[in-house]
């Protein structure tokens, strides 16, 4: 066991302060000094110019086990998401087997905790086999070990109407909340690239954002209308954002969230026809772009989640049309934050903490995460050096796998350390070896 | 000029070389022996992922009456359908040492990945890709035109002369190239289709466009009808094959309305009765015919100055060891 004395760190980017942590929570707070404890260790981290966050957590995350170990594992994943500040990760459903039985799920979220580098907190699916045709156990996934409260059929959109309502209506008993991948799946069939000039100048078949803010608009309806929580994955569009304003103006219940490359991304790369570039939803143009980081900053999106979704090589070393949609995220996440947000002045480090951490833990109802830095609250914590720069470099990775499409880019920010339950899961930006779970 | 894969890459100028040495190069297939030795020792590839023995045959008479090897390498069950990657292909291809890859593949893009992937050093001619471009189609089109509309013998240029393009656009890379190569030569372009067949944002294009076939076959110069496949009103393009054959098909009594010199135009394959009738397709103004005979020529010149033209040639003359 070993005491910690974080010294000097900017809390959410405010005035410096000292922490204590010990016996996984926050012991103190403020110019402290901690005397050592008999017997314990005390390990002290000049954290001078470095910014401390409650530590990260992720409300959208592909760790494509069990199934495509190929691609990533739940422990390369969650080692991924350690670099990158993540304390907590929700794994997104669509494994092989779908995690759609109390069984899966539990599997998953025991596979995090004996990786031990953050909580993993399993996503359950919201159709027999994301088929769109029958509910899941629902209630059993919410019963189990694993806790489930986030259903999502990620990848597929539950399309169809009734199914929706029913899904919305029957998670009121555990306070759960459906996740939506909004695509109107017939508005998209063979879509490959955002709809509009480019996708007409390049030959690749058009996503219309349509497609995304028809079943937004049609879910806010539902939700309003069965009272239940909605929650947007990844939504992409101005339209999507104007949608679900109206719908928070209305006093609907629902969230909404963007991923990191949504925020700085646009369709422009795919004049490339390199597939790095080919994600679901698609990238989408300078004014999407502008509109949500706009829909950020005004809390119209409550939360940035990474859509973080590995891939091997030959799924993207193909043609476009062949190649798998999805990109890396978890570990260049806070860096693109601080780019496209912080460093633009749309927002401070405390929308930061509440966007990447405290919004995502309360709409996920995990207790424990995503508290404040404060005295007797959990030790999950970032310490982030926003004044550095590094170039993204694929094979720099915790990931099993390399699609990041930020290749080359020099982005800002580099996480120095992370804590999970007290425990350093990332100290001087690399990897601690051994956690003990 | 390194590669050719859209033909909004080429200027007006070097559009107008590849034409005028289609020009001197058509000489060649009047002659009895057909045959230049411009790139003998040279090896060119015809890659062709999708089946197309129309435009193969093209590309390969041309490369043969240049004195190249030709290589047909059919590569049916690309890694859409899980067959071998179109980088393993094309990296069998550079091991074989081919000086040019000539390119058809299903996939929007692929001629454009090739060239800028490390898997090959050879060029790129993309000779069709998905529903994005057919630059040599569109550049045997151009010098079609030219030959019956412009001046000087039909070596003059395109300046001002109305192109009605009608059909099936969206789905269209003859659409794309051609809209492109004749608007960079000086062709006003119409392009002529029902709405769903328009793509969003082809307000962008130089082009105009109309939902009215009648309206608009006046003014034309020449007529290019599209191929439109049938299968498309399943997916609610169009409500029957007759309803798309009366409002947007050419017949006879709307080719009698155009101008006494205006030429009819058809990329192939025709499908007689739906995009066009069978007496048109047959008539003294359908040079669809002549399309072809002057496709041998273009694609002669384009390969001319992608290979011939270069000095250094690593490719062939390392590997043949």
């Amino acid at each position: 066991m070993t005491d910690y004395l974080i010294l000097g760190a900017s809390l959410l980017g405010g005035d410096p302060a000292d922490l204590v942590v010990r016996d996984g929570v926050i012991a103190s707070l403020g110019a402290d000094t901690a005397a050592p404890r008999e017997g314990v260790a005390l390990e002290t981290i000049d954290a001078t110019g470095l910014i401390a966050l409650p530590g990260l957590v992720d409300l959208h995350t592909h760790l494509r086990e069990p199934g495509r170990e190929d691609a990533e594992t739940v422990r390369t994943g969650s080692r991924a998401a350690a670099r990158g500040g993540y304390t907590c990760v929700h794994a997104m459903a669509n494994t092989d087997p779908v995690a759609d039985t109390a069984g899966v799920v539990e599997q998953v979220w025991r596979l995090g905790h004996e990786a031990g580098y953050c909580d993993v907190q399993p996503i359950g699916a919201v159709t027999v086999g994301l088929a769109g045709e029958r509910l899941a156990e629902l209630g059993a996934m919410a019963e189990s070990a694993a806790r489930v409260r986030v259903f999502s059929d990620d990848g597929k959109c539950v399309s169809d109407a009734v199914l929706m309502r029913r899904a919305l209506e029957y998670v009121k008993a555990f306070d759960g909340v459906i996740a939506q991948h909004a695509q109107e799946p017939r508005l998209t069939e063979g879509a490959q690239m955002n709809e509009g000039i480019l996708s007409g100048e390049l030959g690749l078949q058009g996503w219309p954002a349509v497609a995304e803010e028809a079943i937004i608009a049609r879910d806010v309806l539902l939700a309003e209308h069965v009272g239940s929580r909605l929650h947007v994955c990844h939504l992409s569009t101005r339209g999507s954002v104007e949608i679900v304003r109206w719908a928070k103006s209305r006093g609907i219940d629902v969230t909404a969230e963007v991923t990191p490359h949504h925020l700085l991304l646009t369709d422009e790369l795919v004049r490339s026809y390199d597939p790095i570039y080919k994600v679901n939803p698609p990238l989408r143009t300078a004014d999407d772009v502008q509109a949500v980081r706009e829909g950020l900053a005004d809390g119209t999106i409550d939360i940035v989640a990474t859509d973080h979704a590995p891939h091997p090589m030959e799924d993207k070393e193909c043609e476009w049309a062949a190649a798998a949609f999805g990109m890396l995220g978890l570990e260049t996440a806070l860096s693109i934050v601080q780019q496209t947000m912080v460093d633009t002045g749309l927002i401070g480090w405390e929308r930061v903490a509440e966007a990447m951490s405290a919004i995502p833990a309360r709409i996920g109802r995990v207790a424990d995460h995503g508290r404040p830095l404060a005295v007797g609250e959990p030790a999950h914590i970032v310490l982030y050096d926003p004044g550095a720069s590094q170039v993204v470099t694929p094979s720099d990775t915790a990931s099993l796998s390399r699609n990041t499409p930020y290749a080359g880019r020099e982005l800002p920010g580099r996480v120095v350390a992370t804590f999970l339950h007290g425990r350093p899961t990332v100290l001087e930006g690399e990897l601690v070896e051994k956690v003990t779970a | 000029m390194k590669h050719l894969l859209s033909a909004g890459d080429l200027s007006r100028a070097e559009a107008t070389r590849i034409l005028d040495t289609a020009e001197e190069l058509l000489s060649v297939a009047q002659r009895p022996i057909k045959k230049l030795p411009t790139l003998r020792g040279r090896t060119i590839v015809n890659l062709f992922f999708e089946d197309s023995t129309r435009t193969r045959i093209s590309f390969e008479a041309a490369a043969k009456r240049l004195s190249a090897d030709v290589i047909n390498f059919s590569a049916k069950g690309s890694s859409v359908s899980k067959g071998e990657s179109l980088k393993d292909t094309a990296l069998t291809l550079q091991a074989m040492g081919a000086d040019a890859v000539v390119i058809r593949h299903g996939a929007s893009g692929a001629p454009h990945q090739l060239a800028h992937s490390e898997w090959t050093r050879g060029a790129v001619v993309n000779a069709g890709d998905g529903t994005h471009e057919h630059p040599t189609q569109a550049l045997l089109d151009a010098f079609t035109v030219r030959k019956h509309l412009a001046d000087d013998g039909g070596t003059g240029d395109l300046e001002g002369k109305n192109i009605t393009i009608v059909g099936d656009v969206l789905h269209s890379r003859v659409a794309r190239s051609n809209a492109l190569l004749l608007h960079t030569l000086g062709a006003k372009v119409t392009l002529v289709a029902p709405p769903t067949l328009l793509p969003v944002g082809v307000d962008a294009w130089p082009v105009e466009t109309s939902y009215d076939l009648d309206a608009s076959i006046e003014k034309a110069d020449a007529v290019m009808m599209l191929r439109v496949q049938a299968e498309r009103m399943n997916a609610a393009y169009f409500p029957s094959a007759r309803e798309y054959s009366r409002r947007y098909g050419l017949d006879m009594s709307r080719m009698n309305r155009l101008q006494d010199h205006a030429i009819v135009m058809h990329p192939g394959p025709m499908n007689r009765g739906m995009e066009i009738s069978a007496d048109v397709a047959d008539s003294p103004r359908s040079v669809i015919v002549e399309q072809v005979t002057n496709g041998v020529a273009v694609r002669m010149a384009v390969l001319y100055l992608l290979v011939g033209g270069q000095t250094d040639q690593p490719n062939s003359e390392e590997e043949t060891a």
